[in-house]
């Protein structure tokens, strides 16, 4: 029993990023591509999402704690390697320093994300019933539709890349070809879930648009 | 015949002890037919004068076996870490530039030293304790298809050469480095050896232990003897975690 508490603690990082983490990140791009339906689709989407019972709880023990966690000792880690991609510039080292970057933008965009959607919500400034308006209003912004864009990709990569790690970190892909394969799972699932998060941000931006492109 | 004689061009990064600044000099050196950088170095030492005409120390290098197999020869040649003994001088690209591996304390010039190596493998236990007060008798047999893939395990010569590459291998971190998971691997194979296999694991498990490689596989492409670095890692990243799971429910 030398140090299990490091172990632990490790492993608890690696799992806590595929769940919760990487589910709720599913279940919140999917819940926002019926945006792409109009506003009444999503928003009786999220009336379903709000009435779950017990939804503060498990907003705070399944999605909150565990992003927290993950976010704080993810920047430990993310700071503690030294990147060396001019030098070795194998796939899997250039997929390493991307894991550690997409992390920290990830990291401060869902920062800004929380506050400025769900957390004006727990003040009182906004209704449920508002949030398609608010990212409405939030995607006219050109800044804020980049900065948007470029959150949502690091956050899918993230996840996607680290289901590889994941994958490799407990023991389940050993060998180079599974390895190779779960490379190519995780790309797809990268692109996957980028173009549906992609498709309900475009959404929110213009939905009338959207709403046309779909109905043609 | 009064061709000019051809020359190799020599960048080398120096430092005069641990706690030194590092300096480069340069050297030009006569080009002999299959010379590899120890042969460099030899020159340089019988005649230590750089390309200024300056007469200097000679160049401090460690170098043991000469055919890579010792390890102890590593230093960064053109960028990358690899052994001075097996790189020939025709196959580099000219400026030749050495460096020391900065991954470990330098001594002095090019001799840097690895004691963290072989603290972890003291860490990880990476031995058979074959014998006790009195004779045990012959060992269990170990399957010849198991044998060959543990075979290219055990051609891990400690070079460094893994660490040097890995970017979780720093002054900020603690990790041993994939040799030594590799090692537990290796001993953790062997029927005489996996007697002992728990207390290996146990001694990747702590700070600085396997969870501190980050998969950026640098080492498997860096080795120098084609050692499969990362499917040690996973194969003993799954060992570890059958195994914590097993310790939780069963103390």
């Amino acid at each position: 029993m030398m140090n299990h508490r490091h172990f632990f603690n490790r492993k608890l990082h690696s799992l806590l990023g595929v769940v919760p983490i990487g589910g709720f990140l599913f279940v919140h791009l999917f819940t926002n591509f019926y945006a792409t339906r109009g506003e009444a689709a999503f928003l009786e989407r999220v009336e379903i999402m709000e009435g779950i019972p017990f939804v503060s709880l498990i907003e705070i023990v399944f999605i909150f704690l565990p992003i927290l966690y993950h976010g704080i000792y993810g920047l430990y880690i993310a700071f503690q390697a030294k990147n060396n991609v001019g030098n070795y510039g194998f796939f899997r080292n250039v997929m390493f320093m991307l894991q550690r970057v997409t992390g920290v933008i990830t990291l401060i965009f869902i920062t800004w994300h929380v506050w400025e959607t769900k957390m004006q919500m727990v003040i009182g400034n906004v209704e449920a019933t508002g949030f398609f308006t608010l990212m409405n209003e939030i995607l006219t912004n050109p800044f804020m539709l980049v900065f948007y864009i470029v959150g949502l990709l690091s956050a899918t990569f993230h996840f996607a890349n680290g289901l590889w790690s994941f994958a490799v970190s407990w023991g389940i892909t050993v060998g180079p070809r599974a390895q190779r394969i779960s490379t190519y799972v995780t790309m797809l699932i990268f692109v996957l879930m980028s173009a549906m998060g992609l498709m309900a941000l475009f959404s929110f931006a213009n939905p009338v648009d959207v709403a046309q492109a779909i109905q043609k | 015949m009064a061709e000019q004689q051809k020359t190799i061009h020599l960048i080398i990064t120096r430092q005069d002890g641990p706690d030194g600044t590092p300096y480069k000099q340069e050297f030009k050196i006569p080009y002999r037919p299959n010379m590899n950088i120890i042969s460099c170095l030899m020159e340089i030492q019988r005649n230590p004068v750089t390309v200024d005409g300056k007469e200097v120390a000679p160049i401090v290098w460690e170098m043991n076996c000469l055919e890579e197999v010792c390890g102890a020869c590593s230093m960064v040649i053109n960028g990358k870490p690899r052994q001075s003994c097996t790189a020939l001088v025709d196959k580099l690209e000219q400026p030749i530039r050495l460096e020391p591996m900065k991954t470990f304390p330098i001594n002095r010039d090019l001799a840097v030293d690895r004691s963290r190596m072989f603290d972890a493998l003291k860490r990880v236990k990476a031995w058979i304790p074959i014998d006790g007060t009195h004779d045990l008798g012959p060992g269990p047999r170990m399957p010849e298809v198991d044998r060959q893939w543990a075979y290219e395990l055990s051609r891990c010569m400690t070079c460094g050469v893994c660490l040097e590459a890995c970017p979780n291998v720093n002054d900020k971190s603690p990790f041993i480095g994939a040799f030594a998971i590799s090692q537990v691997r290796l001993f953790n194979e062997h029927p005489t050896g996996k007697m002992n296999a728990e207390e290996r694991l146990e001694g990747l498990m702590g700070e600085g232990g396997i969870t501190d490689c980050g998969n950026s596989q640098n080492c498997v492409q860096s080795c120098p003897k084609g050692i499969p670095l990362t499917t040690s890692i996973a194969s003993m990243n799954r060992a570890t975690t059958v195994y914590s799971i097993k310790n939780f429910f069963r103390n």
